[in-house]
């Protein structure tokens, strides 16, 4: 009894005997965004209880950089399941230590949902964080991945890299990294190209985000 | 907002370490047997092997193939299988049925309105679909006679899991193919017993007379208790393109791939109507932003 709150609630998740026992545990864990709650989030992701895992995923990414090292670290000799829901984990939280994971993920992962998630996680990416003169060649290569996947077989991929170019847009804007037009050059292509709809419309709404005055037109 | 497979199915309540395997999502790839060309496949429609003729038939739909040859020997499947098997079911049939459907090409319609009256319920749901889809108002009259007797004989066969005939997949084809003439008919089905019945109903009128009314009962099942239901109302959301639904389906416990299916369709439904048609407008950015949160 004289443990700590945190403590006590990740004894209550060992302890959870039913599915539904177990997922408002995770998401109580997950609401006191505690760093000592970490370790056990991202073992819940690896329960292969979808619930659980979204709450423990919510948690994670409220929690930040801080839990970028544990789930970086984890990420090896989990099963799939666990592995893809620590990367949109990541996704989310946007920290650069990220960048070459998200990169890889975007690019090749065999699961469409997980290539979608990382896609719109290299348009999240808190450059900040990142020393100066390291920002560049990394924006540069975040753009290279987001290309790729503006060609994925799947429209739900091809859509997020829209939603990632975007955000990358703004942000090569932001440091006045004058690649950026490549990302406006290849949104104009797609709002005019792409086989989907939804994505043309998709791509469209990104150029005119970023280019709001029309100077592209 | 991350939150793939966020319900639990009733067989997957394993809690944690039950051992099997994680679902990622909707649409990652599957084990898909065999690899064929299309020339492989079309030839195997009429090997002597009835299970490379049922494969093919599938692959032929899966890809989409609308090759003549591949129609026409599609087509074919429904004459060559004369009797049923053992269980009574006409298998090539089923599965020619729904590629021709796949395919769309409207040479397949005459032997779809035949299969509405073969005795495998199977066969009747897969031609109901197909037809449905191929948008020929021809099979509107057929497709209404399966409705015949109303809700009254619209019960479940003895033994079997299945009604007398695939009502769900003949009020859904009558809405697609815009049957007015039905609309009486159907309306009855809206007091079906079977709760995805009732909805095949509702999609179907939402169709046919715009009335909100009917999108906002498909709106209800997003909000009940059964995943199943939910995700077909996310299907039949997203078919009907019924705008005041994405935020209620931005918000039904299912998985994110089955959301932004809908989503889609939603999006693209109302890009259609807009003046000029697929430009931007404070509804459609809407349903992105609700998409974008998905992702």
């Amino acid at each position: 009894m004289s443990q700590s709150p945190v403590l006590e609630l990740i004894t209550a998740v060992d302890e959870a005997d039913s599915a539904p026992k177990l997922v408002a545990a995770v998401r109580q864990l997950a609401n006191v965004r505690s760093e000592t709650a970490i370790p056990k989030l991202i073992t819940a992701l690896g329960y292969n209880n979808p619930g659980a895992a979204v709450a423990a995923v919510e948690g994670l990414v409220a929690l930040g950089s801080a839990a970028v090292p544990a789930l970086l670290e984890h990420l090896d000799g989990y099963n799939y399941g666990a592995r893809a829901w620590a990367l949109r984990a990541l996704a989310g939280i946007g920290d650069p230590r990220s960048l070459e994971l998200l990169r890889q993920t975007a690019e090749s992962d065999f699961a469409l949902s997980v290539r979608r998630a990382a896609a719109r996680g290299l348009g999240n990416i808190h450059w900040s964080d990142m020393a100066a003169a390291a920002i560049p060649p990394a924006q540069e290569k975040a753009m290279q991945s987001l290309l790729k996947a503006s060609v994925d077989p799947e429209w739900v991929v091809r859509y997020a890299a829209v939603v990632g170019l975007q955000g990358l847009g703004a942000a090569m804007r932001q440091y006045q990294h004058h690649g950026s037009l490549g990302i406006d050059d290849r949104l104009q292509e797609m709002a005019a190209n792409d086989a989907e709809l939804a994505v043309r419309a998709r791509a469209l709404l990104a150029d005119q985000q970023l280019n709001p005055n029309g100077q592209d037109a | 907002m991350v939150d793939d497979f966020a319900s639990v199915s009733p067989s997957g309540i394993g809690a944690k370490g039950s051992g099997s395997d994680f679902a990622i999502g909707e649409g990652d790839p599957l084990p898909d047997g065999e690899s064929l060309t299309v020339e492989q496949a079309i030839a195997n429609l009429h090997h002597s092997d009835p299970s490379l003729r049922y494969y093919a038939s599938w692959w032929l739909g899966r890809f989409r193939v609308r090759e003549e040859a591949a129609i026409i020997g599609l087509i074919d499947q429904f004459e060559a299988e004369t009797e049923p098997d053992e269980t009574g079911a006409f298998p090539l049939r089923r599965n020619a049925a729904r590629a021709l459907g796949k395919v769309g090409d409207d040479r397949a319609i005459p032997g779809l309105i035949e299969c509405l009256q073969c005795s495998d319920y199977y066969v009747r749901e897969a031609a109901a679909q197909s037809l449905g889809t191929l948008g020929d108002p021809a099979a509107v009259p057929p497709l209404m006679q399966l409705l015949a007797g109303g809700v009254a004989e619209a019960v479940r066969v003895p033994g079997k899991p299945h009604l007398r005939q695939p009502y769900a997949a003949v009020l859904e084809a009558l809405g697609s193919l815009g049957a007015i003439v039905a609309i009486p008919q159907i309306q009855a089905f809206l007091e079906h017993p079977v709760a995805r019945v009732q909805y095949s109903a509702a999609r179907a009128l939402y169709q046919l007379t715009g009335d909100s009314f009917y999108g906002d009962k498909l709106i209800g099942a997003l909000q009940g208790s059964d995943l199943q239901l939910r995700r077909s109302a996310l299907m039949d959301l997203g078919a009907i393109g019924y705008l005041n639904a994405a935020e209620a389906i931005s918000e039904t416990l299912a998985e994110n791939s089955l959301k932004l299916i809908a989503l889609k369709g939603i999006l693209e439904h109302n890009l259609a109507l807009t003046d000029p048609p697929n430009s931007l407008t404070p509804d459609t950015i809407r349903v992105m932003q609700y998409m974008d949160n998905l992702l």
